[in-house]
């Protein structure tokens, strides 16, 4: 499955196309900045071209290429559609703008990997249309120039036997300097290594690349085991082509922060030393994100490092986030209130009026940081959605206050019977359905209250009812199919992700065979297949407000789509790896995806831009949640760790350390006192995310330079672990009323 | 195909194991002759750089293989995601190992072959079988309230004990025969202290440990001690089923004895260091007051299951303190103690067989030297004791042998840990010290008492020995739950037939019964005086019954255990005479009823120096 990423490219097309450092927000291309994002066929199938990316140098030269890749595949329409959009303004429209793409796609296969733009460009154009044929045979075939124009960067000629006393030179002058100096410098050992390493492989040194690896693989951080456990298996020129790990290498930029004056440091000492060899990866492979100021220390470090790619650059967390709440509708209140009232008649007097009161002027308070209302546009409160609304209110005023003395009952959702295939759980949020997808291609969704589940009656039965009768919704179910459980069948492969509209009226589900589907939860059939991610899709999320949701998967990249449309709305490229999990913000302005490089970006809904870049895991991202408030976020890795991120400033907040396996599943309390982590380890542990967040102190400094202390409180925030019956916990979830509700399959 | 597998599973091998850093090899003879099989020449560089691409394909394919893994919130690789990735690279995929169970690899007998076992399976029988299974169980969910405000643990519903995992598939299929065996279809009897009310359910517990315990194809391993564990609460605790005096808990508690026993007698090199445990913990019980006379019998039969090693060191030095109380306890004729008071003579009742057989124990490792030297012992004895019995000596080459296999299985079970407070008694003192206690009765199970003719032991007897015992005991209490409740006290006799388990008793169980209740019937003197006995002597004649009652009544004359001791001496002989001995005893039967007299005097001279 590697080898498809590699793609092909012209082979008359210019080798030496240098690659730009470029921000992440420009990788994209989906509609530029201001663009209202609307839900209309024709700006999705903007996403899948490439004229947005008009104006850029680089992206013209991008443009020539593809133009001059269709040429040679004789796809002249292509060409002359291609050329014909890439003079017009950017924001015209043009619905052949598809149909451009999609031909295309199908011979890239894979994408123009010269550049890094283009080969995310082709990338996307590849994965964005939907009938894109198998790109076996293409990807397969032409790999090897790809390569070549890859790698030409190795093609220089050093001594082989030279290598190791170039890098042994410069971790013994690592190693001379000042300790402050040495944290820092010490940062270049890796990507140093893994591309000395590659290049020896790739000049066809073997032994010498063999010698190099025993000699110094040792010495590097172990949370680079892994990759290291990738380049050891690689000894080969031929084994270069199509690696996922070596394409990162080479597309990304490994960025390092060093202090000005270690950088001084270093470059003084190569400079002297005439080590040409090692001072010219560090200009062709590495950033260097210069920063004045005092070094960092070894620990601060460490807590940022272990990305595939290095670390964030500064400049990609700078952009504004509204990371506010939206507020709530207006007609709530009064529908509220009354509906309250009418209780109160009937039931208790009229007490928790003024209480309602103050609740709906707080929420009419507009918050600073909160995103217009109308910023994305978000689909029409329905009457039975306003019912929820009022449900989930008088829910709420009955709700358990959290925290450190008052902590959550936890009723834990054990599937029996599962052998081992239960993959994903969802919730619905009232906690009245629970759903699970499971490896032998099956949704199953059962009820966790005594009301049964209903299918809605047959076509010819429904012309029956009386459908001007109040009880309509009552009559159109079929008593007869009223069952516990229901099955989904459609799928071609192990679910791995499901999610439940908010109206509960739906149900997604995302499988290995890479589609998407949206299943009714009135007929319980499938309703639409999406199709994409022409690999595995590893998770989908509805958005809060439903209507969106958002995919990822192995191919690297998240997509945003709109359930009326069979083409995404947006295509979020940049992860270096599988796109892991996937999560709306509470507004439902921006998107989070944590992906197998190690990283987590925050995209913006509206632009498609990466706003925020948070690295700091050791291991692939499994889980992600938003606090209730939108301003915090929590992450959860293999390497056991959760980490806690303020998304306003891009820091990270705190780490969570005590689990020992993978964490799979996280959760906020409903009011955000709580966080609740679930983990292949059998535990479920509570963690004071109230007391994480107060502690944050933000100064100026830290907020500018993103060097952030964290001081190892663990211990102090963990404030329960509770053990499950060699059950992992796969999924958490808080009532309403703020009962903890865990699930997991018993493992035998 | 088949090295791709093989080295597949080895690579997945070398997966799990995280710190092992070297990965399979495919080696370069493997290609060579793979393509030959395949009919293909390949020249000897061509076959390494095959066998290197393959090596690092297979290195690829595992590391894509692993997210499979991951996504699906699994720890193992299965061959299912190993096709996966195979079948996103574009590469076929390998058929016939999707089965979910681990696939046994193998390593052929001779060179470095290695294969996964593959049966032939018979696809005519297969399609015609007629035993068609019935499915998977439905995938389902329950809900159970794990925590409740964060604190506290409540069993997840649907878990099975973790030992459980462990298991294989076989041992898994008896583990669940097992437990429906002992638990039918009620889920709430997983453990023992649940069903302390009810004794069919002890009875069947205790049944199925001992069945796996005598189960020679099943290594109990570490799970012996709990096995252990188990039955020394069903001897000890004070059972829920002991409120009801009608229940037969005393049968229960013998038969757990028994067990225990049998327990240490086949897994002895398991237990070791558990014998000195037991011990203690039965001594505990002893010597604390506060337990019922239930506890206290159980202890005393536990000890006497044992061995008379056990009750040497333990219930001996511990008598004169119990005594005491259990005399309190005996003495105490109001109404509202006759529940306890029965009980008391239970107990009562178990010391005297436990100590009788002490001695006799005792007396025979003294003598093991010789025949001679036994009847001199014994002689001696009886002369001390102003009683001889010549004709009676047994043949005591059998018994000594019996005698050495407890004490050498005694010695190796304590070994690890010496009863330090321990001081060994002189026989003779120890007799006097008994004698003071018990008086006569003593005297005449001692000289008359089972066991003397036991079989040679041999341990394929001891193994079959406990189902005779377990039919006896059966029986017994049949009889016993059927009594009213002033004759249940009639179970002391199946008890002190069957509680010298240690030694086995002879295969002519039946015949000696009845030679027993002839011999009664001849001797008809202690009918006279104790009529009751004939309600015992249908089932087995058990002498111990008529002596209890003689206790009672004289009791009722006279206080202390001077009477008592009087009243003992008309007891009739003990059951277990042996059929060929019966000619013999006869006589001395006879005899039994004069020498009481003296005896009772010479118990006084015996008495005062103490």
């Amino acid at each position: 499955m590697a080898a498809v990423q590699g793609g092909m490219v012209d082979e008359k097309e210019e080798v030496d196309i240098k690659t730009e450092p470029q921000s992440d927000g420009l990788m994209n291309t989906n509609a530029t900045d201001g663009r209202q994002l609307s839900p209309s066929p024709s700006s999705s199938s903007s996403a899948g071209s490439t004229k947005s990316a008009a104006g850029a140098p680089e992206d013209q030269q991008t443009l020539l290429a593809v133009l001059q890749f269709l040429r040679k595949n004789k796809l002249t329409e292509s060409v002359e559609i291609l050329r014909r959009e890439a003079g017009l303004p950017e924001d015209a429209l043009d619905t052949k703008g598809a149909d451009c793409s999609a031909p295309s796609s199908g011979g890239t296969a894979g994408g123009v990997d010269g550049l890094d733009a283009g080969s995310l460009l082709s990338r996307v154009a590849v994965s964005s249309s939907a009938g894109t044929p198998a790109p076996t045979k293409a990807a397969v075939a032409d790999d090897q120039p790809d390569v070549s124009v890859v790698l030409s960067a190795y093609s220089q000629q050093g001594d082989p036997a030279l290598y190791k006393v170039y890098y042994s030179d410069l971790k013994k002058f690592i190693e001379s300097v000042l300790d402050c100096h040495r944290a820092e410098l010490s940062q270049v050992f890796y990507p140093l290594f893994v591309h000395m390493y590659l290049e020896l492989v790739y000049n066809n040194h073997e032994s010498e690349a063999k010698a190099f690896f025993e000699k110094f693989s040792g010495d590097q951080e172990c949370y680079y085991e892994d990759d290291l456990r990738v380049l050891s298996s690689l000894t080969k020129k031929e084994h270069m082509r199509g690696n996922e790990t070596l394409l990162d290498f080479r597309t990304s930029k490994f960025v390092l922060r060093i202090s000005r004056d270690s950088y001084q440091l270093l470059k003084r000492h190569l400079q002297e030393r005439q080590n040409n060899q090692i001072w010219n990866i560090i200009q062709e492979h590495l950033y260097i994100d210069i920063f004045d100021g005092m070094p960092r220390s070894k620990s601060q470090i460490d807590a940022m490092s272990g990305s595939l790619a290095g670390e964030a650059k500064r400049e990609a967390n700078k952009a504004k986030v509204y990371y506010g709440l939206l507020k709530e509708p207006e007609i709530e209140v009064p529908l509220d209130d009354e509906d309250e009232e009418a209780e109160n008649e009937e039931g208790k007097p009229k007490k928790k009026k003024p209480k309602k009161d103050s609740m709906g002027s707080k929420s009419k308070k507009q918050d600073p940081n909160a995103p217009l209302q109308n910023r994305i546009p978000l689909p029409e409160l329905k009457d039975s959605d306003k019912l929820d609304k009022i449900m989930y209110m008088k829910e709420s005023t009955k709700r358990i206050r959290l925290g450190r003395e008052n902590l959550p009952s936890i009723c834990f959702y054990t599937f029996l019977n599962a052998y081992q295939g239960l993959t994903a759980v969802d919730f619905t949020d009232d906690s009245s359905l629970i759903a699970g997808g499971f490896a032998d291609s099956t949704v199953r969704v059962w009820s966790v209250t005594p009301k049964k589940l209903r299918k809605v009656k047959s076509a010819a039965d429904l012309n029956l009812i009386d459908k001007e009768s109040d009880d309509v919704l009552e009559r159109i179910m079929d008593e007869k199919t009223a069952s516990e459980s229901k099955i989904l069948y459609g799928h071609s492969g192990p679910v791995y992700g499901i999610s439940f509209s908010p109206d509960r009226n739906y149900l997604l589900s995302c499988s290995e065979d890479g589609t998407v589907r949206l299943w009714s939860l009135l007929t319980f059939t499938c309703l639409v297949g999406y199709k994409g991610h022409n690999y595995p899709v590893w998770d989908t999320q509805f958005s809060p407000y439903g209507y969106y949701f958002v995919s990822g998967g192995h191919d690297r990249v998240a997509r945003l789509w709109a359930t009326d449309h069979y083409q995404p709305l947006r295509i979020f490229a940049g992860h270096l790896a599988d796109v892991t999990c996937t999560r709306f913000h509470p507004n439902s302005n921006y998107v989070v995806t944590g992906s197998s490089d190690r990283t987590i970006r925050l995209w913006d809904v509206l632009t498609g831009n990466c706003v925020r870049i948070f690295t700091g895991h050791k291991g692939p991202i499994h889980t992600l949640a938003f606090s209730p408030n939108g301003k915090f976020l929590a992450s959860g890795a293999t390497d056991g760790r959760v980490l806690l991120w303020d998304i306003g400033h891009g820091l990270m907040v705190s780490e969570l350390k005590g689990h020992t396996d993978t964490v799979y599943a996280l959760r906020f309390s409903r009011d955000g006192e709580i966080l609740a982590s679930g983990s292949m380890d059998n535990t479920v542990r509570l963690w004071d995310a109230a007391k994480a967040f107060d502690d944050l102190e933000t100064d100026d400094f830290t907020a500018a330079t993103g060097h952030i202390h964290l001081q190892d409180n663990s211990q102090e925030l963990l404030l329960g672990t509770y053990m499950s019956k060699s059950t992992p916990v796969v999924h958490l979830h808080f009532t309403r009323r703020n009962l903890l509700l865990a699930a997991g399959s018993y493992a035998a | 195909m088949g090295f791709g597998v093989s080295s597949f599973a080895a690579l997945t091998a070398t997966m799990a194991e995280r710190e092992e850093r070297r990965f399979a090899q495919v080696s370069r003879e493997s290609v060579a002759l793979m393509a030959e099989s395949a009919g293909v020449e390949l020249g000897e560089e061509m076959a390494a750089v095959l066998a290197e691409d393959v090596c690092y394909r297979l290195r690829e394919a595992a590391q894509s293989c692993s997210q499979f893994m991951k996504h699906a919130k699994r720890k193992k690789l299965t061959v299912e995601d190993f096709n996966r990735a195979l079948r996103w690279s574009n590469v076929e995929a390998v058929c016939g190992y999707g089965a979910q169970d681990a696939l046994p690899f193998r390593s052929g007998k001779e060179g470095e072959l290695f294969f996964v076992e593959d049966r032939e399976i018979n696809l005519i029988e297969l399609a015609l079988a007629t035993n068609i299974p019935k499915g998977c169980a439905e995938t389902m969910v329950r809900v159970n309230v794990a925590y409740l405000d964060g604190k506290g643990g409540v069993e997840l519903q649907g878990a099975v004990p973790t030992a459980v995992q462990s298991l294989s598939d076989d041992l898994l299929k008896y583990y669940q025969q097992i437990t429906r065996a002992i638990l039918g279809d009620d889920p709430h009897l997983m453990k023992v202290k649940s069903v302390s009310h009810d004794l069919e359910q002890l009875n069947r517990l205790l049944h199925m440990v001992r069945s796996l315990v005598q189960n020679p194809y099943l290594y109990l391993g570490s799970y012996v001690r709990s096995l252990v564990s188990s039955v020394m609460y069903c001897i000890l605790e004070p059972l829920a089923a002991s409120i009801n005096p009608l229940n037969d808990h005393w049968t229960l508690r013998d038969y757990a004895a028994l067990l225990l026993s049998n327990i240490f007698w086949t897994h002895g090199d398991l237990v070791s260091g558990l014998y000195h445990q037991i011990l203690l913990s039965l001594q505990k019980v002893l010597s604390d007051p506060v337990r019922p006379l239930c506890s206290h019998y159980g202890a005393v039969v536990g000890l006497h299951a044992l061995g008379w090693k056990a009750v040497e060191k333990v219930l001996f030095p511990h008598l004169p303190a119990y005594w005491a109380n259990l005399q309190a306890v005996l003495d105490d004729y109001s109404v509202s103690n006759a529940q306890v008071k029965a009980d008391g003579h239970k107990v009562y009742g178990a010391i005297l067989v436990a100590v009788e057989r002490l001695l006799k124990m005792k007396a025979l490792s003294l003598s093991h030297p010789g025949e001679w030297c036994f009847n001199a012992q014994t002689g001696s004895l009886a002369a001390a004791v102003g009683y001889s019995s010549p004709g009676l000596s047994p043949p005591p080459e059998s018994l000594s042998e019996a005698a050495f296999g407890i004490a050498s299985h005694l010695q190796a079970g304590s070994g690890g840990c010496p009863w330090e407070e321990w001081a060994p008694v002189s026989l003779p003192a120890m007799y006097l010290e008994l004698y003071s206690f018990f008086g006569d009765s003593l005297a005449v199970r001692f000289s008359t008492g089972p066991g003397l003719d036991s079989p040679p032991y041999c341990p394929s007897a001891l193994l079959r020995e406990p189902k005779k015992e377990a039919l006896g005991q059966g029986s017994n209490s049949d009889t016993a739950r059927k009594m009213p409740q002033l004759t249940a006290n009639l179970s002391i006799s199946p008890r002190r037939d069957g509680s010298p388990r240690t030694d086995p008793p002879p295969p002519s169980l039946r015949s000696r019964y009845s030679s027993s209740r002839s011999a009664q019937r001849l001797t008809g003197l202690p009918r006279d005086v104790f009529p009751k006995a004939r309600f015992a002597s249908p089932q087995n004649g058990p002498p111990s019954f008529s002596f209890v009652i003689g206790g009672r009544q004289m009791g009722q004359r006279c206080q202390g255990r001077r009477p008592f001791q009087t009243v003992f001496a008309p007891t009739p002989p003990p059951a277990a005479v042996p059929p060929r001995a019966y000619a013999h005893k006869l006589p001395v039967i006879g005899r039994v009823g004069k020498p009481v007299r003296r005896w009772t005097c010479s118990h006084y001279s015996l008495l005062l120096p103490l």
